[in-house]
C-alpha cells in the first residue's frame, strides 16, 4: 500500500485519483499506525520550505517518516516541496530540511535566463535523464512535464541526480538515492508522462 | 525547452460554462467538471476558469466545485473571480489548484499580492487584468467588474507593480477582442512583455493556431489563452470543446 502522506497538500486527492485508475492499493492519510503499515510512501509539498518542513515536524511525521524511510528503507517519492524538503537546507527559509539527500535547495538564477519570462519556471520542459533509472520509464522526455517553481535542488553529489532541465542550465530537476526518490515538477498534472511516474514508483 | 502554454480560460456562470462577447452575452457552452475530462484527454497544456459572477455578485469562490474540478484534473489548473484575501488564496490552492488569480481585489488593495505571495508561494499568484484601448488618446485603460468598472491605475505600472509585490504570472485580457477570435492585441502584448520579467500570458481574440503563432513570434514564450476558440466550432460557433496547438501537436498522448 501506498501512503499518501497527508498533511494539508492539495494535489493529495489527483494523486490518490490516479493510483485509484492504476489499481494501486492506496490511502491518503497522516495516522501514524496506518503509515507504518504502507510499504512507500508519497510526499507533496506545502506552500514554502518552511512552512512544510513546519507542518511535518508538528505532526510528528518526521519521526515516523525517519523510522521508516531511513529505519526500514521504505521507499518514498517527493513531489516539488516534497522534493526540496529531502536535502539539507533551501534559500527560501531558515529550517534544516529532512537531509536524507545530501544538496540544498537555491533560487535559479535569473540573469543566466536569456530573456523573459524569468521566474517563477512557468509550464511543460523536456526533461533529460542522467542516468537510467526505472522511475522513467515509458516517458517521453521531449514532451516533459509541468513545471512550477524558481527554486531546485542543487545536490551535492552529482550521482544522485537523476534528471535535469534546461532553464538558465542544466538544473536537477528529479534527485534520488537507494529508496529515496523526489521530483520538482508535478506528475499528478502531467497527463501521460505524470501516469507513467506513478506506476513506476509503485512498481520499483 | 520551456514551451508555450497553450491555456483554455473557460467562464463559471451559475453552475455552468459560458462564453461572452466583449464581456457581453454569456452563451452556454457546458459543465464545467465534462470540460475537464474532455480537456484531459486531449493533454491540454492548463486550464484557467473564471467564475464571472464571484465580484460583480460579491460572493465567495465555490471550493466543493474547485474540489471536484482539481480531482479530476491530469492539468495545472488556475482560479479566478472573486477573491478578496490570502486565506481564501491558501484554501483554493489546498483544494488542488496550482494558481490563484485576483483581479479587482488587487486593484482595491494591491499589497494583497504581496500577501498572497507570502501565504502560498509567488509562483503560484496570478494577477489578471482586464484592458480596453483609448479611443481618444493612445493607451489602454484597466477595467474591473466585468467591463462595467473603470480604474484609475496605469497598466504599465500596474503590471510592474504587481510583480514587484510577488506576483507570479500576469494575466491580460482585452476587452475589445473578447470573443472576436479576429486575433490577439500584438501591440499590447509587446507593451506588457516589455515592462515585466515573469511569465505573461494574453486572453482575447484568439480565433486559430495562427493567432497564437503570431503571439509567440511577436513576445516569444507566452501564455496564448482563448475560450471561443476552445469551445467553438465553424462559422456559426456551434458549440465543441476542442484543442489545438500552434506546434500542431495534439498534445500528448491520452493519460
Amino acid at each position: 500500500m501506498i501512503a499518501i502522506v497527508d498533511y494539508g497538500s492539495g494535489n493529495v486527492a489527483a494523486i490518490a485519483d490516479i493510483l485509484k485508475r492504476l489499481k494501486v492499493p492506496h490511502a491518503i492519510t497522516r495516522d501514524h499506525a496506518e503509515l507504518r503499515r504502507a510499504d512507500r510512501y508519497i510526499l507533496p509539498g506545502v506552500g514554502a520550505f518552511d512552512r512544510t518542513m513546519r507542518t511535518l515536524e508538528e505532526s510528528g511525521l518526521v519521526a515516523v517518516l525517519n523510522e521508516q524511510v531511513i529505519g526500514l528503507r521504505k521507499k518514498i517519492l517527493g513531489i516539488c516541496v516534497g522534493m526540496q524538503i529531502l536535502g539539507d537546507a533551501s534559500d527560501e527559509g531558515s529550517l534544516p530540511g529532512l537531509g536524507w539527500i545530501p544538496g540544498r535547495i537555491k533560487r535559479i538564477d535569473e540573469a543566466s535566463i536569456a530573456a523573459p519570462p524569468r521566474l517563477p519556471h512557468m509550464g511543460w520542459n523536456s526533461v533529460r535523464t542522467r542516468v537510467p533509472t526505472p522511475l522513467f520509464k515509458g516517458v517521453d522526455l521531449d514532451q516533459g512535464f509541468y513545471f512550477l517553481h524558481s527554486y531546485y535542488f542543487d545536490a551535492a553529489d552529482a550521482d544522485c541526480v537523476l534528471a535535469t532541465v534546461e532553464y538558465g542550465g542544466e538544473i536537477p530537476c528529479s534527485v534520488g538515492s537507494d529508496n529515496i526518490f523526489g521530483m520538482q515538477f508535478h506528475p499528478e498534472k502531467s497527463h501521460a508522462n505524470g501516469v507513467a511516474i506513478f506506476r513506476n514508483f509503485a512498481e520499483i | 525547452m520551456l514551451r508555450s502554454r497553450i491555456v483554455p480560460c473557460l467562464l463559471l456562470h451559475k453552475g455552468g460554462l459560458v462564453k461572452t462577447q466583449l464581456f457581453k452575452e454569456p452563451k452556454y457552452v457546458g459543465d464545467p467538471l465534462n470540460a475537464v475530462k474532455i480537456f484531459n484527454e486531449k493533454a491540454v497544456d492548463e486550464l484557467m476558469f473564471v467564475d464571472i459572477d464571484a465580484t460583480s455578485e460579491g460572493y465567495s469562490p465555490r471550493m466543493a466545485l474547485l474540489r471536484n474540478l482539481a480531482v479530476e484534473s491530469r492539468m495545472p489548473l488556475c482560479y479566478g473571480g472573486g477573491v478578496t484575501s490570502a486565506e481564501q488564496a491558501s484554501k483554493i490552492i489546498a483544494t488542488g489548484f496550482e494558481k490563484v488569480s485576483v483581479s479587482a481585489a488587487a486593484l482595491d488593495r494591491p499589497t494583497l499580492i504581496k500577501e498572497m505571495a507570502e501565504e502560498i508561494g509567488a509562483q503560484s499568484v496570478v494577477v489578471t487584468i482586464d484592458v480596453k484601448a483609448n479611443k481618444l488618446f493612445p493607451g489602454y485603460t484597466i477595467y474591473s467588474h466585468n467591463g462595467r468598472r473603470t480604474r484609475r491605475e496605469p497598466l504599465l505600472e500596474f503590471c510592474q507593480r504587481a510583480t514587484s509585490l510577488g506576483a507570479g504570472e500576469i494575466v491580460i485580457n482585452s476587452i475589445d477582442r473578447d470573443g472576436q477570435m479576429n486575433g490577439y492585441d500584438l501591440s499590447l502584448a509587446r507593451q506588457v512583455r516589455d515592462a515585466i520579467e515573469t511569465p505573461l500570458t494574453i486572453l482575447g481574440g484568439a480565433g486559430s493556431t495562427f493567432h497564437m503563432q503570431a503571439l509567440i513570434d511577436a513576445v516569444g514564450i507566452v501564455g496564448a489563452a482563448a475560450g471561443s476558440m476552445f469551445v467553438f466550432k465553424g462559422p456559426y460557433r456551434a458549440v465543441l470543446i476542442n484543442y489545438s496547438r500552434p506546434d500542431g501537436a495534439g498534445g500528448q498522448s491520452r493519460a
